[in-house]
């Protein structure tokens, strides 16, 4: 079976700012992969270059075999099967909580509303948002709004999940409810890259995680391995930093 | 003044207020007409890709020129310089009132475009991202996502120019539509009685002062809506 996402020497810049100076990542089927760095090390850049909300100016990115990031691929197609939750949760604010799941796949995939409706209301009773489905965004707590992107992100039955600091802007008293799903994706066995401040949470659930330094990845390997012995100075002194603030 | 208001119809003096139904007809039938190429100019204004250069730039030049004609030579030259063109197709349409509305449709969608342009451009970039993140296509981004959210925004601002098109209804009295500042013109110069122009204005004010309230009353639940929405 082919690796679920290949990433090969992506480079970015904006304007004169290198963002990311040719990473490599590889990520088997199922692998749950934590970015972690300092803001601006690149993480938030590198996942929206593979849903193909940056272009890349070197490297390639490949899913499931396919190159996306070759000339001529049908962008719409690629971000169909691969989902992404933002850290402002983004969603609707003109369309209700259901609208905001059904939208995508009436429009973009043809199912019928009535279709769209039922598994919208599925992935809402899963997640235990389903008395909210007339709600409007702005009536619901940044927890609940972060549930519904993530379910919205799931309507579109994507392979894969690329999770952008979806903690960052809630309250520490919500960030539980939010991690409690992704957790449950990923024993449900969900492909997922995440980039994320939460290191404890980065502990507990990531097969991997990669230490993102200077656009690049300067490490990488099992949690446990990482977040207690280290190999690079740098790392070490950014895991310091994190526990200084504590946030570890 | 109940006389300018009714007419005198054995001497042959129009009624103002009958002839102020054809400013409203006017503005009735010019508004829709307006909202929907409008939107279209402002939408064109904003397709990305070089495809679509040629439509842009079409689209930024009619903004461009219509909004720097003063109107009352748009109906001029819609009014008088069209029907002079004797274009084959367009002789049967010999009514004035035609002209009218277009040079009003022409004008006024030059700037409600940029109205539109103005709601769409608030839209914050990152709910076209979501948009296109759940692989939705650019236009449909446009059409589900941005362009909902930007007429709700420019309600009011919309209004406001529906109001001045209201008034300027008036104008197109130069090309002999009787409407009521022609009707109460005449009737003045009839009479040497000048109260007629203001039953005519009071018949504007009786309209415009209600849109204007709508409008405020908008306003007033856009900014309660956003001070209990937070973020939004």
């Amino acid at each position: 079976m082919s690796d679920a996402i290949v990433i090969e020497g992506v480079r970015k810049s904006f304007g004169k700012l290198e963002v990311l100076r040719g990473v490599d990542l590889t990520m088997a089927e199922h692998e749950v992969v934590c970015l972690i760095g300092a803001s601006w090390s690149g993480k938030s850049t590198l996942l929206r270059c593979v849903n193909l909300l940056e272009p890349i100016e070197a490297g390639r990115i490949v899913v499931h075999g396919d190159e996306i990031t070759a000339r001529g691929v049908d962008v719409n197609a690629v971000r169909r099967q691969i989902g992404i939750v933002f850290q402002a949760f983004n969603l609707f604010p003109h369309m209700t909580v259901l609208r905001n799941l059904t939208l995508a796949p009436t429009e973009a995939l043809g199912v019928s509303r009535a279709e769209a409706e039922q598994q919208a209301r599925e992935l809402l009773r899963r997640f235990g948002l389903l008395d909210k489905e007339q709600e409007y965004p702005d009536r619901l707590s940044g927890g609940q709004q972060q549930r519904v992107a993530i379910t919205r992100a799931l309507a579109m039955r994507p392979s894969i999940m690329l999770l952008d600091e979806v903690t960052s802007a809630l309250d520490p008293e919500l960030v539980a409810e939010v991690l409690d799903v992704i957790r449950e994706l990923a024993s449900g066995g969900m492909t997922m890259l995440i980039a994320t401040h939460e290191m404890g949470f980065a502990k507990d659930i990531a097969s991997r995680v990669c230490f993102l330094d200077e656009g690049a990845i300067l490490e990488q390997g099992p949690p446990a391995q990482i977040f207690s012995e280290p190999r690079e100075e740098r790392t070490k002194r950014f895991l310091q930093r994190i526990i200084a603030a504590g946030r570890m | 003044m109940k006389e300018s208001f009714f007419g005198v119809p054995s001497q042959g003096e129009p009624a103002i207020w009958s002839a102020f139904l054809l400013n409203v007809k006017m503005f009735l039938v010019a508004e829709p007409l307006i909202l929907v190429l409008a939107l279209v100019i402002a939408v064109v204004r904003q397709i990305r890709g070089p495809v679509f250069f040629p439509f842009r730039l079409v689209a930024t030049a009619y903004t461009d020129f219509f909004r720097g004609i003063p109107l009352l030579l748009v109906i001029y030259i819609t009014g008088y310089g069209v029907p002079g063109l004797e274009i084959r197709g367009l002789s049967f349409y010999r009514s004035p009132v035609i002209y009218a509305v277009a040079a009003l449709v022409l004008s006024y969608s030059a700037y409600v475009a940029e109205v539109y342009r103005a709601g769409i451009e608030s839209v914050h970039p990152s709910q076209v991202a979501a948009a296109r993140s759940l692989g939705l296509s650019q236009w449909q981004a446009l059409r589900f996502v941005v362009i909902p959210q930007a007429i709700r925004r420019v309600i009011p601002p919309l209004l406001n120019d529906f109001i001045s098109l209201q008034k300027d209804t008036a104008l197109v009295a130069v090309l002999g539509n009787i409407e009521a500042a022609r009707a109460a013109q005449i009737y003045g110069a009839f009479r040497f009685n000048y109260s007629s122009f203001l039953v005519a204005a009071a018949l504007f004010i009786v309209i415009t002062i209600p849109l204007a309230r709508f409008t405020d009353h908008l306003i007033e639940r856009q900014r309660r809506r956003r001070s209990a929405g937070g973020l939004m």
